[in-house]
């Protein structure tokens, strides 16, 4: 592989665990509000905080949301009991987190990245988040903190955690795998997949072993990964200090490691006598859990397509000859959700190639305003300029009008911001008046010299302050030889 | 009836579950407890006499599964009420001692 290829003689193993926490109303076993950026500590209870007492009871959206992930992964969907994960930290008040352990609901899956070898997923599992800490004094990291600071709203808010198998082996997979999966749990309506808010968040395992070598090295596990480069990027540091230390007669310790995104290295987190054991349990307070063939078959009925099939059928829409070299642009538009806005353009009979680049460029500039823009005034739009009513410029501040809330047609909001073919004889007056001002760079121009082109459009849509089109003024220069 | 398994479990092993659960047992007390958890996993190894193949593990002594709740917010507690039942407070959070202060 390409991007492992600097690691001369030895190959990365890489599993990845996600965690992603669910789009339900409420935390996983209570009926406190499932809520980012809330007040801290307005939405707990007795049973998320712990008290004495409290029962859980299971959110049957979260379970739904789970059951939509195992369809989607082609991971089997199975029985499944809640564990209790002991441990003492202050982001869980109950001193354990409920999880899943030795039956979770989803596993033996699957995951294609668009360009890369396929991925097993190993299992999926529901589990609750924790409370967010906050470090303060020292250096405002958990070493040399003086206190930390404790909010429960986080801690009981659903999480699904799908775990890969070891099949993938460069950073690039790695960033595929994860963006295809984003794509998917957005896709099904499990995540809003915002990595820097902390709702999609990812721990990668990293060991390296000998090219074709057989048993797999130590690993270490990664944390801090906040976004698609600091995965990519920790991944391949990862890799090259172990291969380092190994070929100076080193041994890689199992622990877990902290990814520093401003130096650019990995820092072991704790220390090796902390090593954990969690004491797991089945938790006396929830009974098991078993969806059953007939709530797994109505969300496989009921589910969203997919990102695959969706950027199947844009090709398709696309047409063959020109899928290929816009392949890029249709995976973007599909990620972005705006695969309805180009599909009915094409279908109204706008080039495709201008309808994708215009969604995956122009319009991923504001995706959310964007996947809210009726087809019809898209479509109008596109129309526009693809009959040259509308330069390309003009037809991006138009676009950028009507994501910005501009109401109105196209042809109205152009009209507003003084848009629109230039009457000819306008622009016939303006190219005369630049030619008359600039004698020297016009007889250049002239005699063949096109270089200067530039600068005469350049002075033609200054007078014109910018109304006039690129291509009109190109040719009339031309016309005028 | 299986008898008595001496080392059922050893000093050790109630140290460190000890230390876990962030007890701090006593010489006579860490005697004590190996002697009263050895007796129950004694207890509980007669199960491991009985032939067993073919019986599901019981999950949970209530015959249900799916016990599921509607996701429809129900009102938190009052912010106040809660902060104050915290040994600590700062900036409407819950302030606590310094996290792995130990290897600072």
């Amino acid at each position: 592989m390409a991007d492992s290829g600097m690691l001369s003689g030895w190959e990365m193993v890489v599993g990845l665990e996600v965690h992603t926490e669910l789009l339900t109303a409420t935390k996983l076993f209570c009926g406190c509000a499932n809520e980012f950026g809330a007040e801290p500590n307005t939405n707990v209870c007795p049973v998320c905080l712990g008290l004495p007492g409290s029962l859980p009871v299971l959110n049957q959206a979260a379970v739904d949301l789970a059951v939509r992930i195992g369809v989607a992964l082609h991971a089997s969907v199975g029985p499944s009991l809640f564990h209790r994960k002991n441990y003492f930290y202050p982001d869980m008040p109950k001193d354990y987190q409920i999880s899943q352990y030795d039956e979770p609901i989803c596993s033996n899956g699957w995951l294609e990245p668009p360009g890369h070898p396929r991925v097993g997923i190993v299992r999926a599992h529901l589990e609750e988040d924790t409370g967010k800490t906050s470090h303060m004094g020292g250096d405002g990291r958990i070493h040399g903190a003086e206190r930390s600071l404790v909010d429960y709203n986080r801690a009981g808010v659903p999480l699904v955690e799908i775990v890969s198998a070891p099949d993938i082996w460069s950073s690039g997979q790695a960033r595929a795998y994860v963006s295809e999966l984003r794509a998917i749990l957005i896709a099904i309506g499990a995540s809003d997949g915002r990595m820097e808010e902390g709702s999609l968040r990812v721990d990668a395992n990293v060991s390296v072993m000998r090219k074709g070598a057989t048993s797999l090295g130590t690993r270490c596990e990664i944390k801090n990964l906040n976004s698609l480069r600091s995965l990519g990027r920790a991944i391949d540091y990862e890799a090259r200090r172990q291969v380092d230390l190994l070929n100076s007669g080193g041994v890689v310790e199992q622990e877990t490691r902290h990814w520093n995104e401003s130096t650019g290295r990995t820092a072991s987190m704790r220390s090796k006598e902390e090593a954990f054991d969690y004491r797991y349990f089945p938790d006396p307070d929830l009974v098991p859990l078993d969806p059953g063939e007939d709530w797994v078959d109505r969300v496989r009925l009921n589910m969203a397509p997919l990102p695959a099939d969706r950027r199947a059928a844009l090709e398709a829409a696309v047409g063959e000859d020109a899928s290929s070299a816009i392949a890029g642009q249709i995976a973007t538009v599909v990620e972005l959700g705006l695969d309805g806005l180009v599909t009915a353009a094409i279908s109204e009979g706008v080039k495709a190639r201008l309808a994708v680049a215009r969604a995956a460029n122009e319009a991923a500039a504001a995706a959310d305003a964007a996947r809210s823009l009726d087809a019809g005034r898209f479509v109008q739009l596109l129309k526009m300029e693809d009959s040259a009513q509308l330069s390309a410029s003009q037809t991006k501040a138009v676009l950028a009008e009507l994501l910005a809330g501009a109401e109105g047609s196209p042809e109205e909001v152009a009209a507003r911001l003084g848009l629109g073919s230039m009457d000819s004889a306008v622009l016939d007056a303006a190219l005369d008046a630049v030619i008359q001002a600039h004698p020297e760079e016009w007889e250049r121009f002239r005699g063949g010299d096109n270089k200067v082109i530039g600068f005469l459009v350049g002075q033609v849509m200054r007078s014109t302050q910018g109304k006039a089109d690129g291509k009109a003024v190109r040719a009339g220069l031309a016309s005028r030889i | 009836m299986i008898g008595p398994v001496p080392d059922a479990i050893s000093r050790d092993d109630v140290i460190h579950v000890a230390r876990l659960a962030r007890l701090s047992l006593t010489d006579q007390e860490v005697d004590r407890f190996t002697r009263h958890l050895g007796d129950i996993l004694t207890h509980a190894s007669d199960v491991a006499s009985l032939d067993l193949a073919g019986v599901t593990p019981t999950a949970h002594p209530l015959p249900l599964v799916n016990v599921l709740r509607p996701d429809v917010v129900v009102p938190s507690l009052d912010r106040q009420e809660v902060l104050a039942a915290a040994p600590a407070v700062e900036d409407e959070r819950f302030m606590v001692p310094r996290i792995l202060g130990e290897q600072a």
